[in-house]
C-alpha cells in the first residue's frame, strides 16, 4: 500500500483502451466504481490481478490498467483462484456475469466460495446472456421471454445470495449498478473480507434487458422497494424512513414504525458477521413486491482463507522434514548401491 | 545349504506372485524385487491389479499381479511369459497359465484347491493342472495355507493374522528357489510392524520356514541362478513411471527456481502423481485438488499467469475436457505442463490397461489451429528426463506443452541411478528485465518467437492477456484479418523452432537394414528387445524410436528415407503412422498395431518382423 501522497488517483487505474459496451450500459458505471475503490484501497497498479471469463461483462480487464487476464466463459474462478494460490500477495478480483458464473461456471462458482479463496468477485446480474445477444440466463425470473424462450421459460431462477450462502460463502453483498457511492462502498468491505467475497451487482443490460431491475432501481421507488444493510443498524427503510423488518416466527415481516404499536426498538439489528446463516439467508432471499430487497454487505463472516492456509501448512511441513531439497529427497528412502 | 537337484542357469528370468486381492502379492513382489536388484541384478516390474477394489474373492476378476523380470544382463521390460509363478489360489493359476513359458515353474498352493474355490475360479474337475494341460511344467505343490499355520501354531496369534502371513511363507520359498539373502526383507518386517513384535516375529518366522521348506522339496523343486549384472556403478533405487512425473517436475522446480503448482482431478492411471506431489510440501509444492479436470488445467493457467512452474496431470478423459483450457494457453503464450497417462479408450474404456490412442488427440484435439508441443516418455525412469524436458521447454519457449506417458510405463518400475541435479542442463526463465523499453506482451525473442513473461507485482509490466486474438505488435485485441494470419503462423513457428533445441532422432543398428521400425512413448521396451533379439540371430533391422512427437527431430525424414520398410508400430490403430505420413508422404509406412489394452509381446513382434523380413 501506498503513502497518501503518491496514492493513485481513480484515472490511473484506467487503460488506454476505450471501452466498447453500449452507450447507457450499467457495466460503465461499475468499472467507474471498482477504478474508484481501487483508488481508494491505495493499491498499486502491478499488485492487481483483474481475472474475468467470456461476456459483455468480462471485457472488464482490458479497461483495467493492472495485470489481467480474460479467459474462458466460467472458469474465471478457477484461474482467480490459480492467480491468488501461486501467490497470495497479488489482490485478485474476479468480474463475471450472470451466465458465466452461474450456467457455465457454476461449479467453479461453488467450490471457489467453499474454498474460500480471497478472491474479489463482482457479479455483474443482468438476467440475461448480453454477449450472445439475449438469451434468458440462470438469473432470468420464471416465464421469462428472450430469445431463446419465446414463450416464456418454464425454469426456476438461481438467487445468487442463496447460493453463494448455500456453498458455505462468508461474504455477500449487493448493489445497483448506478449508484456509484453504495457501489464503491461495497467493493472497498469486500476488499477488506479476506476469503471469498460475492458482490451482486444489480446491472442493467440497456439492449437485451432493458429495466429488468427497474421496479426496485427506479429513484422513485428504490427507496421504499429495498434496503439497505448495514451492520449494527436497525433494518429501516423506506422513503419515511419508517418501514422496518421484524422476525414473525420464523419468518421475515414488514412493518410500519408507529402502527400496531410497533416502536423502533422492535425492529431486527443487522448482524452480518453471525455464523448462523439463517437470517442472512432469509435476507438474501427478500424479493420485491413482498419484500425490499436487500443492498449492502449481508454477510461478512471470517472463516479459514484457504490461499493462507496453504501457506501456514507449508511452512509447518517444511518446519518439521527431513526432506529440504530434491536431492534428499531421491537419497531418502529405500536405495541401494552397486559396486 | 543342502544340494540342489535340478538347477537352471539363466541368462534372465521372469517371475510372478499371483493371488487374491487380499493375499499381499503387490508387496511380496515388490520386497523379491528390491531384494534382487539389491543382489545386483537389472530389474523391471509390472504391477497388475483389479479394475474394482473389492472384488469378488477367489474368482479370476479378483486376482491381483505382481511381475519381476530380472537377468545377469539389461532388462528394458518387464517381460511376457513367466519362468516362475507364484499362484496363491486357483483362480491366479487359471488367470496365468497362458502365460507360462513352456518348461516353467508352477507354485501352487495346493490348500487353496477346494472345491469351491476351484468352481470360482471356473475349473470343472478337481485337478486344474490336468485341466490345463499343466503337465509339462515343472509343478511344486505347496500346501503353503497348511504350513503357515503349523509354522505359527504357538504363536498365539488369530487366524486371520495366521493367514495374512501366508504371503511371507511363498516369498521365502522363492528366495530359496533363487538362492537370494532374507537380510532386505528381515529389515523391511522389522522396521514396517516395529509396533507389534508378535508380527514381527510371526512373519520373519514364516518367512524362514519357507525359504526353508525349499530345502525339504529340492528334490522335486527345481532353482534358478542368474548372476548379477554388469550395471553402472552408483547408488540406485526403484522408480515407478508416475513417481518419475512427479520427480521430474521437482527438479524442474529446483532448477527454473519457480514454485512448482499443480492443479489437478483424480483419474486412473495418473492419480499417483497427484498423490506423490501432495506429499512434496516440504519442497514447496501447491497442489490444488480442483472439482473437475478444467478447473485442474485452469488453476495451473491462473499459477502460471502468476509466475509459478504450472502443471496439471490427467488421462484421456481429463485430456479432452482440457481441451478449451489448453487453447487459452496456446493464445496467451503461457507456460504449462499437461501430462496425460493414457489409458484404454474412447470414454471410460479400460481404464486400469494401457493404450497409446491419445496421440491424436494431444496433437489436435482442440479448436482453432491450436499448436502444442507433444513430448512421449518411453520407460518408467526416463519419464523423470522427459517431464524434466517438458517443463524445460515449455518455460523457455512459453507454450504449453503434452506430456504423453501411459499405464504400462505409470505402474512399471525400473532401478534409477540417482542423478545429481548439477549434471542436468539449466533452465533459462524468459522473465521480462527492466531495461525493456516499450515492452509489449507479445513482444518476441527473434530466435525461439518465445514471447516474455512479466509476472503480477512487476511494476512497469502491467499487461492484459486473454483468449481473443492480439495485435502482433501491440499485444491489444484485434480482429483484424491479416494480423490474425500472421499470428497463427507465428504460434505454429514458434511450436516448430522447439526442434532446434532438442535431440536429434537416433536409430539403433545399422543404416543399410533391411527393416526400420519405428515406435514412440512407452513401447520401447519391448520394441527393443525384439530388435536385439532379432539382431543376435542375425537378422538385419534397426529400431527408431520417437520421444519427440511435436515438432519432430530435425533429421526424422533423412534417417526414415534411409530404409526400403519401415514398420511402425503402436497401441492404436495406427495414429503415429498417419501422423508421419502426413508430414512424409512420400515414404511407405507399414503398420502393425495392437488395441487390446495391453503391451506389446515380444514373440508377437519379433513373428510380425521376420514374416516382414520375408516379404
Ligand atoms: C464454451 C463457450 N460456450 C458458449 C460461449 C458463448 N457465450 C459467450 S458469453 C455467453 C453468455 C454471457 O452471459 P453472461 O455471463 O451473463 O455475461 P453478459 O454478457 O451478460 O455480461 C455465452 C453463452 C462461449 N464463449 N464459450
Ligand atoms: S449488450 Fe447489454 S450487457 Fe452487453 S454491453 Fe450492451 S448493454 Fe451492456
Ligand atoms: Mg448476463
Amino acid at each position: 500500500m501506498m503513502s497518501v501522497e503518491n496514492q493513485l488517483k481513480f484515472t490511473d487505474f484506467k487503460s488506454d483502451q476505450s471501452v466498447k459496451w453500449c452507450p447507457g450500459c450499467g457495466d460503465h458505471a461499475i468499472l467507474n466504481s471498482v477504478q474508484k475503490a481501487m483508488a481508494n484501497l491505495g493499491y498499486s497498479n502491478e499488485d492487481v490481478a483483474v481475472i474475468s471469463g467470456i461476456g459483455c461483462s468480462s471485457r472488464f480487464p482490458y479497461y483495467m490498467e493492472t495485470y489481467g487476464f480474460h479467459t474462458i466463459h466460467g472458469r474465471g474462478s478457477a484461474i482467480a483462484s490459480g492467480v491468488k494460490v501461486a501467490n497470495p500477495k497479488l489482490k485478485v478480483w474476479q468480474i463475471t456475469g450472470d451466465g458465466d458464473a452461474l450456467a457455465i461456471g457454476g461449479n467453479h462458482f461453488i467450490h471457489t466460495i467453499r474454498r474460500n479463496v480471497d478472491l474479489n468477485v463482482i457479479l455483474f446480474n443482468n438476467q440475461i446472456y448480453g454477449l450472445t445477444k439475449g438469451q434468458y440466463s440462470p438469473t432470468s425470473k420464471r416465464g421469462f421471454i428472450s430469445k431463446t424462450s419465446p414463450f416464456g421459460t418454464v425454469e426456476s431462477p438461481f438467487r445468487p445470495g442463496e447460493l453463494c450462502i448455500g456453498a458455505r460463502g462468508h461474504f455477500f453483498a449487493r448493489c445497483i449498478d448506478k449508484d456509484l457511492k453504495h457501489s464503491v462502498e461495497m467493493m472497498e468491505e469486500a476488499a477488506g473480507h479476506q476469503g471469498t467475497s460475492i458482490i451482486e451487482v444489480l446491472q442493467n443490460c440497456v439492449i437485451y434487458n432493458d429495466k429488468t431491475h427497474n421496479a426496485i432501481t427506479d429513484k422513485a421507488h428504490s427507496e421504499d422497494r429495498t434496503i439497505k444493510l448495514e451492520h449494527g443498524k436497525p433494518m429501516i427503510f423506506g422513503k419515511e424512513k419508517n418501514k422496518g423488518l421484524l422476525l414473525d416466527g420464523l419468518n421475515l415481516k414488514v412493518v410500519t414504525i408507529g402502527e400496531n404499536g410497533v416502536t423502533e426498538g422492535d425492529i431486527l439489528v443487522h448482524d452480518a458477521h453471525c455464523e448462523d446463516t439463517t437470517l442472512h439467508l432469509k435476507l438474501a432471499d427478500m424479493e420485491y413486491p413482498d419484500f425490499p430487497v436487500a443492498l449492502g454487505v449481508i454477510r461478512a463472516v471470517k472463516a479459514p482463507v484457504y490461499d493462507q492456509c496453504v501457506e501456514t501448512q507449508l511452512e509447518e511441513v517444511q518446519e518439521i522434514s527431513k526432506i529440504k531439497s530434491f536431492n534428499d529427497l531421491i537419497h531418502s528412502g529405500d536405495t541401494w548401491d552397486v559396486e | 545349504m543342502g544340494k540342489r537337484s535340478k538347477v537352471i542357469e539363466k541368462e534372465e528370468v521372469v517371475v510372478r506372485f499371483s493371488g487374491d486381492s487380499g493375499d499381499g502379492m503387490q508387496l511380496t513382489g515388490t520386497l523379491f524385487s528390491y531384494t534382487s536388484a539389491i543382489f545386483g541384478n537389472d530389474i523391471s516390474t509390472f504391477p497388475d491389479y483389479p479394475a474394482e477394489i473389492r472384488a469378488p474373492q477367489g474368482t479370476i476378476s479378483g486376482v491381483s499381479g505382481f511381475q519381476i523380470h530380472f537377468g545377469h544382463s539389461e532388462v528394458y521390460t518387464p517381460g511376457d511369459y513367466c519362468d516362475v509363478l507364484v499362484a496363491m489360489n486357483p483362480a491366479a493359476l487359471k488367470a496365468n497359465a497362458k502365460w507360462m513359458k513352456p518348461g516353467g515353474t508352477i507354485i501352487l498352493d495346493v490348500d487353496s484347491c477346494d472345491e469351491k474355490n476351484l468352481v470360482k475360479a471356473g475349473y470343472h474337475t478337481d485337478d486344474p493342472i490336468i485341466e490345463d494341460k499343466l503337465g509339462d511344467y515343472h509343478i511344486v505343490k505347496a500346501p503353503i495355507t497348511t504350513l503357515t499355520k503349523e509354522s505359527l501354531k504357538d504363536m498365539g496369534l488369530d487366524n486371520k493374522s495366521i493367514l495374512r502371513s501366508k504371503n511371507m511363507y511363498a516369498l521365502g520359498l522363492v528366495y530359496w528357489v533363487f538362492d537370494r539373502p532374507l537380510g532386505h526383507t528381515k529389515e523391511y518386517i522389522q522396521k514396517k510392524f516395529k509396533k507389534n513384535p508378535l508380527i514381527v516375529e510371526a512373519n520373519l518366522k514364516v518367512l524362514d520356514d519357507g525359504y526353508n521348506y525349499g530345502n525339504i522339496i529340492q528334490a522335486v523343486t527345481p532353482s534358478y541362478h542368474i548372476h548379477p549384472a554388469d550395471i553402472k556403478k552408483g547408488k540406485y533405487r526403484n522408480l515407478s513411471g508416475n513417481t518419475a512425473v512427479a520427480w521430474g517436475f521437482l527438479a524442474a522446480a529446483e532448477k527454473s527456481n519457480l514454485k512448482l503448482f499443480l492443479g489437478s482431478y483424480p483419474i486412473t492411471p495418473a492419480t499417483e502423481i497427484l498423490q506423490e506431489l501432495s506429499a512434496r510440501k516440504d519442497l514447496g509444492v501447491k497442489v490444488f485438488q480442483a472439482e473437475d479436470e478444467i478447473a485442474g488445467i485452469c488453476t495451473a493457467i491462473g499459477a502460471s499467469f502468476a509466475g509459478s512452474l504450472a502443471i496439471t496431470t490427467t488421462s484421456g478423459p481429463g485430456l479432452a475436457l482440457k481441451g478449451e483450457a489448453i487453447g487459452l494457453a496456446v493464445m496467451a503464450e503461457l507456460p504449462i505442463v499437461i501430462v496425460n497417462v493414457q489409458r484404454g479408450g474412447p470414454s471410460t474404456g479400460l481404464p486400469t490397461k494401457t493404450e497409446q490412442s491419445d496421440l491424436m488427440q494431444a496433437l489436435y484435439g482442440r479448436n482453432g489451429e491450436s499448436p502444442v508441443v507433444v513430448i512421449a516418455a518411453s520407460s518408467p525412469t526416463n519419464s523423470f528426463d522427459y517431464a524434466f524436458y517438458a517443463a524445460k521447454v515449455a518455460v523457455e519457449h512459453m507454450t504449453p506443452v503434452i506430456l504423453l506417458t501411459d499405464g504400462f510405463i505409470a505402474n512399471g518400475t525400473q532401478p534409477w541411478l540417482i542423478p545429481d541435479l548439477a549434471d542436468w542442463p539449466e533452465i533459462n526463465v524468459p522473465k521480462v528485465d527492466e531495461g525493456m523499453k516499450d515492452w509489449n506482451a507479445y513482444q518476441r525473442d527473434p530466435e525461439s518467437l518465445s514471447r516474455y513473461w512479466a509476472t503480477p507485482g512487476t511494476k512497469g509490466f502491467e499487461h492484459r492477456l486473454g483468449g481473443l486474438e492480439k495485435d502482433a505488435v501491440t499485444g491489444a485485441v484485434s480482429h483484424d484479418a491479416m494480423n490474425h494470419q500472421k499470428m497463427v503462423e507465428i504460434r505454429e513457428e514458434k511450436v516448430q523452432r522447439v526442434a532446434n533445441h532438442i535431440p536429434e532422432l537416433e536409430v539403433i543398428g545399422e543404416d543399410d537394414a533391411e527393416l526400420l521400425i519405428v515406435g514412440w512413448g512407452g513401447t520401447f521396451g519391448h520394441l527393443f528387445t525384439a530388435y536385439e533379439e532379432l539382431t543376435h540371430e542375425g537378422h538385419h533391422v534397426a529400431l527408431a524410436h520417437f520421444n519427440y512427437i511435436k515438432p519432430l527431430p530435425l533429421n526424422t525424414y533423412d534417417v526414415l528415407k534411409r530404409y526400403k520398410k519401415i514398420v511402425v508400430c503402436e497401441l492404436n490403430m495406427g495414429q503415429f503412422a498417419n501422423y508421419l505420413t502426413m508430414n512424409f508422404p512420400d515414404l511407405e509406412y507399414k503398420k502393425f498395431n495392437k488395441i487390446q489394452g495391453q503391451p506389446f509381446t515380444v514373440v508377437e513382434l519379433k513373428e510380425h518382423f521376420k514374416s516382414l523380413l520375408e516379404e
